[in-house]
């Protein structure tokens, strides 16, 4: 197929339409409103639903009960939205439903601004919302790559029965840029025989529920969700590496600040300064090995992100203590440039701090 | 080597953002790398409009432009202030004469001065001031094939507004031949 120019957040409305989902619960937050724009048009053409909720809390419901059907399911947001959403995901991760959860992330804390900003991290990686659980959370690097993981996000969370989180921004839901939607290669799934669909009286009803009163039966539900984690950290993890053989120095950046720092390493290069980039596409789980392993020219690692900094924690793990971490970058909305990263990279290679 | 930075900026309502898209959608077509980035904010509603386009042979790692414009396009006084010291030295400014009587001040960029709004008033259609100010950067860039933008509209017009295609192909000439004037 060719390629058609389009705003991220629509893309990623065509790319979930294009994997299957036929339904979209959600509330209006700039900057994610052209997604549920887009569903809205789009849906009742197609037999799916679109339905405007009457507040964020209210839509994860309703995508925790269509989810409970065996249908695949979207809801969208940013961040103070994402943030009500969080009792509802944690019953939805509990009850082992899958689910597409889309955050573009603006500034906060609380209300906070409308602009993009990478602040919602640990709200991603951590869990929002109570109890052991752990979303699949892709971070894509542009509106291709989201387009790509959306998709693979339906897949990924049909096969764990477990909520997907794409983590984008402000800037990536509204820029546009050229997408295909490519024919992507079909998992093979187990049948969904735990959704109450009517047991036209030939089986015993499915109960969808996250309460276990006996602590036992929990302990033992919370081993199993841990096996389920374990595996997504032993088969989902992905990175993209950039530059990285021979450089003194490496940035750990994600997303929109990815791509910022990408434009810093080339224009670094062109001045005779070899740095490497590393790109964590899963944040949850979170390429470790890859920050452990880093080539022994690398005598310092910059972690670059639209916050006060939340994924250098992450790296920290990854590092185990081998190398100094260094931080720049902005927040409430601010953007970095380039020289930013430049400059700070030039002050970390002159024994700055 | 293609690596074109524009920032176009005005006010709402100027069609600002769809000279942008036009532009990305041409270098689309013309298979090159193209990004566009829209301002947004609650500066939107009747207030300045400004977007940042890349057109590119490489791909594009940073859509945003931070005082390395190769390119700024400023329809009204509010952008010329805002915009023209994000172009860089050697770049190129486009100004809406007939909206902006100040001067670049500026010595180390080319300033070129399009008047718009009077072309588009002699034409009969002020709405297609924009496409003028989009037929003098197609002249003066050379970034793109003049028929790659022009497509791009009529695809965007579609069907329903075909019959507009002609005062727009208009106006775009009269942009390229007044900005032939000063180069």
């Amino acid at each position: 197929m060719s390629k058609v120019l389009m705003k991220g957040n629509e893309a990623i409305g065509a790319a979930a339409i294009a994997a299957g989902c036929k339904y979209f619960f959600g509330y209006p937050i700039t900057p994610q409103s052209e997604l549920p724009e887009y569903m809205s048009a789009r849906l009742p053409k197609i037999g799916g639903v679109y339905l405007q909720a009457e507040s964020e809390v209210a839509a994860i419901n309703m995508v925790y009960g269509a989810a409970g059907t065996g249908k695949r399911v979207m809801t969208s947001s940013s961040s103070p939205g994402i943030a009500l959403k969080q009792e509802g995901i944690s019953y939805i991760a509990g009850a082992e439903l899958p689910c597409v959860i889309v955050n573009m992330v603006r500034g906060g804390p609380g209300l906070g601004s409308i602009q993009p900003a990478q602040s919602d991290y640990n709200q991603a990686t951590r869990g929002g919302g109570d109890g052991d659980y752990k979303l699949l959370v892709y971070a894509p690097g542009n509106i291709q790559e989201m387009v790509d993981l959306v998709q693979l996000a339906f897949d990924k969370a049909d096969y764990y029965r477990n909520p997907v989180m794409i983590l984008g921004d402000g800037m990536m839901g509204q820029m546009m840029e050229p997408v295909e939607f490519k024919e992507m290669p079909k998992m093979d799934l187990p049948a969904k025989d735990w959704a109450t669909t009517g047991t036209q009286e030939k089986r015993k009803p499915n109960v969808i529920n996250s309460l276990y009163l006996a602590a036992e039966e929990l302990e033992q539900h919370n081993i199993h969700l841990q096996t389920k984690y374990q595996e997504m950290i032993d088969k989902e993890i992905m990175f993209e590496e950039y530059n990285m053989e021979g450089a003194e120095l490496v940035i750990v950046a994600y997303g929109t600040t990815a791509r910022i720092s990408k434009a810093a390493v080339d224009l670094l290069q062109a001045q005779g300064i070899h740095v490497g980039l590393i790109r964590p596409i899963t944040v949850w789980p979170f390429p470790y090995q890859a920050i452990k392993d880093l080539p022994e020219s690398a005598k310092n690692i910059l972690c670059v992100e639209m916050s006060m900094g939340q994924m250098i924690d992450d790296v920290r793990i990854g590092n185990e203590g081998q190398r100094p971490i260094h931080f720049v970058g902005r927040s409430g909305g601010m953007i970095p440039t380039p020289q930013l990263v430049i400059d700070k990279v030039k002050e970390i290679l002159n024994g700055g701090k | 080597m293609l690596n074109e930075r524009i920032i176009l900026a005005g006010f709402g309502g100027q069609g600002i953002m769809l000279m942008g898209q036009l532009l990305t959608q041409a270098g689309m077509n013309e298979e090159k790398e193209v990004s566009w980035l829209p301002s947004y904010g609650p500066e939107m509603r009747g207030g300045t409009a400004n977007c940042d386009v890349m057109i590119s042979d490489k791909p594009i790692a940073s859509p945003i432009i931070s005082a390395d414009a190769t390119c700024a396009i400023v329809m009204n006084l509010p952008s010329m202030v805002k915009f023209v010291p994000e172009v860089e030295p050697g770049g190129v400014v486009l100004v809406n004469s007939s909206l902006i009587e100040e001067t670049v001040e500026r010595t180390d960029v080319k300033v070129y001065y399009i008047p718009c709004n009077d072309i588009a008033n002699d034409l009969g259609n002020m709405k297609i001031a924009n496409m003028v100010m989009l037929g003098a950067y197609i002249e003066i860039r050379r970034s793109l094939d003049p028929e790659s933008v022009l497509q791009a509209l009529e695809s965007k017009l579609g069907m329903t507004k075909a019959s507009l295609m002609d005062i727009n192909r208009q106006a775009f000439a009269k942009g390229a031949e007044a900005a032939k004037l000063q180069m």
